[in-house]
C-alpha cells in the first residue's frame, strides 16, 4: 500500500477547503474542454478556424456563421460539457458513497432505469421529447427503489451496490424484451438511444439538464463536499464530527439521482464517464477525498474530447460518442481491474 | 499490503470422512445425512421429470399427459408434429442449458468462495455474447455451429478474467459481483456498439441477447450436446477435490489435491457449459445463481451430491420459466431469460437483503 501523502494546507472558501492543485486541475481541464468544444464548433462541412469561432460564439459573426454556430454546433458542445459533467459529479459521488472505485451509477442500476423508462416509449412511439422524459421517469423511480431496497436502519454502501446490481440484471432483462418488442426501426432508434449519442441536439435538449446541473452542482459541491469526506473515515466518526449521515446521504443520492437521469434524456447513457472521470480527476489532483470539483471538470473535458474524437476519428463516418467512451472505458476498466488486484483491493 | 488468508466462508466447507474423528459413533448420523441427500436428488428427478412432461405439454395448443406420450411414440398420432418439431427440440436444448448453467454456478461458487457467483452476473455469458456478436456483425456467422466455437472463446477469456479478479485471495462477495457488472456493463457496450453497425445483425441479435429457447431446431440440442457433456462430467471429476479446496489450499494439497490443477479444470468446465449453452440460447442470467443455494440447503455442501442436484434442478428452473413464459404472454410468448431475469431478481434481492449485514 502506498505511503500517506502529505496534503497541503487548503484555504477554506464557503465550506469547501480549495487545493491549490485541485483548483488548477479544474481550471486545466475546463480550458481542455474549452478548447476541444472550439475544435468541435470549428469543424465540418462548414469549417471554421478558432479565432473564427470564438468571435461568432461571443457575437460578432456574419449571420450564416451566427446561425451554424449557435443554432446548430454550440447546442451539441453545451450538451458534451453538461452530459460529462453531470456523470461525473454523480460517479464521484457514488464512488464515495459506497467506498469502492466502481461504484459507478451505470453499475448500480440507475442507467438502466432510465433506459427503461425510454425504451417503453420508443416502443409506443413516442417522441423525443417524451423520450426525455421518459428517461428521467425511469431514472428517479428506479433511484427511489433501489433507496429503499438497500434502506436498512440506514444506508450502506455494500448493501446499495448488491441491490443495485440485482436491480441491474431485471432491468437488462426487461429492456432486452422491450427491443424485442418493437420493429426494426424503432429497435435500431432504441439501440442508437441506448449506446449515447450527441447528434443534433438542440436548445430544447439541454434545458432541464442546464437547470438541474445549475441547482444540483452548488448543493453538492458546496453543502456535501465536506461531509462527504469525513463519511469516507467511517460513519461513527463523521457523527462525532457533527455530520448528519443518512441525512446527507439522502440527499447525495437524490442529487447524483437525477443527475445521471437528466444527462441520460440529453444524451442517452453515455458509459464509462462516470467511472473514469472521478479516478483520472483523483490521480492530477493527488488528494484523497471525493475530489468532487475536479471529477466535474475532468468529466466535461473526457466528453467533449470524446465526441470531438467520435466526430473525425473516421473520415466522412460519425460514430455515436458512446462507442468512444465504450471502447476507452473498457481498455481502462481492464486496466484498473488489474491494478486493484494488484494491491489486494479486490 | 500484507495477505492474510481469509477462513473459508462456512457455508463451502465440507466436513470430509477423514476430518472426522470418531467415525464410529458418527455413522448413523451419516447414514441419515445420505438418506436425506438420495432424497432430494429423487426430489429433483421426479420434479425434473414433471416439468418435461409440461414443456411438451403446454403452450399455444395444450395437449394431456396422454397426446404427449402418443406424440412422442406415435408417428400417426395428431400431435406428432407439434411435439417433434416444436416442443422437443426445444425442450431438449432447456435440459441441456439449464443443466450447464446450474453446474457451471456451482462450479464457479466454489472455485471463487463466493455465494454471489454466477456466470450471468460474473459476465462469462456476455463474453460468449461478445464474441457472438463480433462473429455475427464481422464475419456474418449466424448458425450454431459457427457460434460455438467463438462462444466459447469469448466465455474462456472471461472465466480467465473472473478468475484472476476473484479467486484465490477470496473477494468479498460485494466487491467481485461489482467487478462481474463492470465487466459486464463494458461487454454490453461492445455488444450494443456492434449491433448499431450492422441493422442485419441488430435483426437477429435483438431477440438472441435476451436468452431465449424459442430458436431451437432439431438439430441444436444435438450439436451442444458433445460440449455439456464433457463440461458435466469435467466437474463431477471435480467434485471431490473443489471439496477439498474449500478448506483453503495448504489443507487442501495435504489431502492430496492438487490445487492449481483444480482451477484450471474447474475453469475449463465453466468455459465449457457456459459457452455452449449461450451459444445455442443467449445470456441468461440467475439459473447459475439460484440454483445452487437451493441445492445447498437441501443437500448441504459437498460437491459430490450438489452438482449431481444442480444438474437435475437448474433446468426445472429453465424449462419452468419457458413455459411460464408461453402461458403468460399467449398467443405470444415471454423468453426464458426474462423470466429467470424478472423472478430470480427479486430472490437475488431478497437473498442480499437476508443474509448479507453491514
Amino acid at each position: 500500500m502506498s505511503a500517506p501523502q502529505p496534503i497541503a494546507p487548503g484555504r477554506v472558501v464557503a465550506g469547501v477547503a480549495l487545493r491549490p492543485r485541485a483548483v488548477a486541475v479544474g481550471a486545466g481541464c475546463l480550458l481542455l474542454a474549452t478548447a476541444f468544444g472550439v475544435l468541435a464548433i470549428g469543424g465540418g462541412d462548414y469549417p471554421m478556424s478558432p479565432s473564427d469561432v470564438v468571435r461568432t460564439v461571443l457575437g460578432g459573426g456574419a449571420p450564416a456563421e451566427d446561425f451554424i454556430v449557435h443554432e446548430l454546433r454550440l447546442p451539441r458542445v453545451v450538451t458534451a460539457l453538461l452530459v460529462g459533467a453531470a456523470l461525473a459529479l454523480a460517479g464521484a459521488v457514488f464512488q464515495s458513497l459506497v467506498r469502492n472505485p466502481l461504484g459507478s451509477p451505470d453499475l448500480l442500476g440507475f442507467t438502466q432505469g432510465s433506459a427503461t423508462g425510454a425504451l417503453l416509449v420508443v416502443v409506443t412511439g413516442g417522441s423525443s421529447a417524451a423520450l426525455a422524459g421518459g428517461a428521467v421517469l425511469g431514472g428517479v423511480v428506479t433511484g427511489i427503489v433501489i433507496y429503499a431496497l438497500a434502506w436498512r436502519g440506514g444506508l450502506h454502501g455494500h448493501r446499495l451496490v448488491l441491490v443495485g446490481i440485482g436491480v441491474t440484471a431485471i432491468l437488462t432483462g426487461v429492456n432486452g424484451y422491450l427491443l424485442t418488442r418493437g420493429r426494426l426501426m424503432e429497435a435500431a432508434r432504441a439501440m442508437l438511444w441506448l449506446t449515447g449519442s450527441l447528434d443534433g441536439r438542440g436548445w430544447e435538449d439541454v434545458l432541464p439538464l442546464l437547470v438541474a446541473t445549475a441547482v444540483l452542482a452548488p448543493v453538492v459541491l458546496l453543502g456535501c463536499a465536506r461531509p462527504l469526506a469525513m463519511t469516507e473515515m467511517g460513519d461513527d466518526l463523521a457523527r462525532g464530527l457533527g455530520v448528519r449521515v443518512q441525512g446527507m446521504r439522502l440527499v447525495l443520492v437524490g442529487s447524483a439521482v437525477l443527475l445521471t437521469s437528466l444527462a441520460a434524456a440529453a444524451a442517452g447513457p453515455v458509459s464509462f464517464v462516470a467511472l473514469t472521470a472521478p479516478h483520472l480527476a483523483r490521480r492530477m489532483t493527488g488528494a484523497p477525498g471525493p475530489n468532487l470539483l475536479a471529477a466535474t471538470c475532468t468529466g466535461a473535458a473526457l466528453l467533449t474530447g470524446a465526441d470531438l474524437a467520435a466526430q473525425r476519428l473516421f473520415a466522412g463516418h460519425q460514430l455515436p460518442v458512446g462507442v468512444v467512451t465504450g471502447v476507452l472505458g473498457g481498455g481502462y476498466l481492464v486496466w484498473l481491474l488489474a491494478a486493484q488486484r494488484k494491491a489486494g483491493r479486490i | 499490503m500484507k495477505f492474510v488468508p481469509r477462513p473459508p466462508p462456512e457455508q463451502f466447507v465440507v466436513v470430509t470422512e477423514s476430518s472426522q474423528i470418531s467415525g464410529a459413533t458418527r455413522a448413523p448420523e451419516k447414514r441419515a445425512e445420505n438418506g436425506r441427500r438420495a432424497a432430494a436428488l429423487l426430489g429433483s428427478a421426479i420434479a425434473l421429470a414433471a416439468v418435461l412432461v409440461l414443456s411438451l405439454g403446454l403452450g399455444a395448443r395444450q395437449l394431456s399427459v396422454v397426446e404427449v406420450w402418443h406424440g412422442l411414440v406415435d408417428a400417426d398420432s395428431a400431435a406428432y408434429t407439434v411435439v417433434h418439431e416444436m416442443r422437443l427440440p426445444r425442450t431438449l436444448l432447456g435440459l441441456l442449458a439449464g443443466a450447464a448453467l446450474g453446474v457451471a454456478g456451482g462450479v464457479m461458487q466454489a472455485l471463487t468462495r463466493n455465494p454471489l457467483a454466477d456466470p450471468g452476473l460474473l459476465g462469462i455469458n456476455a463474453g460468449a455474447s461478445a464474441a457472438v456478436a463480433t462473429a455475427a456483425g464481422l464475419l456474418g456467422v449466424a448458425s450454431f455451429q459457427g457460434r460455438v466455437w467463438f462462444a466459447l472463446a469469448g466465455a474462456a477469456a472471461v472465466s480467465v478474467l473472473v478468475y484472476a479478479v476473484g479467486g484465490g485471495r477470496a473477494a468479498t462477495p460485494a466487491r467481485l459481483a461489482l467487478a462481474g457488472a463492470a465487466i459486464n456493463a463494458a461487454l454490453y457496450s461492445y455488444v450494443n456498439g456492434t449491433m448499431l453497425l450492422d441493422s442485419a445483425a441488430l435483426e437477429t441479435m435483438r431477440f438472441w441477447t435476451v436468452g431465449s429457447l424459442a430458436s431451437a431446431q432439431g438439430a441444436t440440442a444435438a450439436m451442444m450436446a458433445p460440449f455439456i457433456a464433457a463440461g458435466l462430467l469435467l466437474a463431477l471429476a471435480l467434485a471431490r477435490p473443489l471439496n477439498a479446496l474449500a478448506l483453503g489450499d495448504d489443507s487442501a494439497r495435504s489431502l492430496g489435491a492438487h490445487p492449481a490443477r483444480v482451477r484450471v479444470g474447474a475453469i475449463v468446465t465453466v468455459t465449457l457449459l457456459c459457452g455452449a449453452a449461450t451459444a445455442a440460447c443467449g445470456p441468461i442470467v440467475f439459473v447459475g445463481l439460484m440454483v445452487p443455494h437451493l441445492v445447498r440447503a437441501l443437500t448441504g455442501p459437498d460437491q459430490r451430491w450438489m452438482l449431481p442436484c444442480c444438474a437435475l434442478l437448474a433446468p426445472v428452473l429453465l424449462l419452468g420459466a419457458d413455459v411460464l413464459g408461453r402461458l403468460v404472454a399467449r398467443p405470444g410468448e415471454l423468453q426464458a431469460g426474462i423470466v429467470t431475469a424478472v423472478l430470480g431478481g427479486p430472490l437475488f434481492l431478497y437473498f442480499v437483503r437476508r443474509k448479507v449485514r453491514a
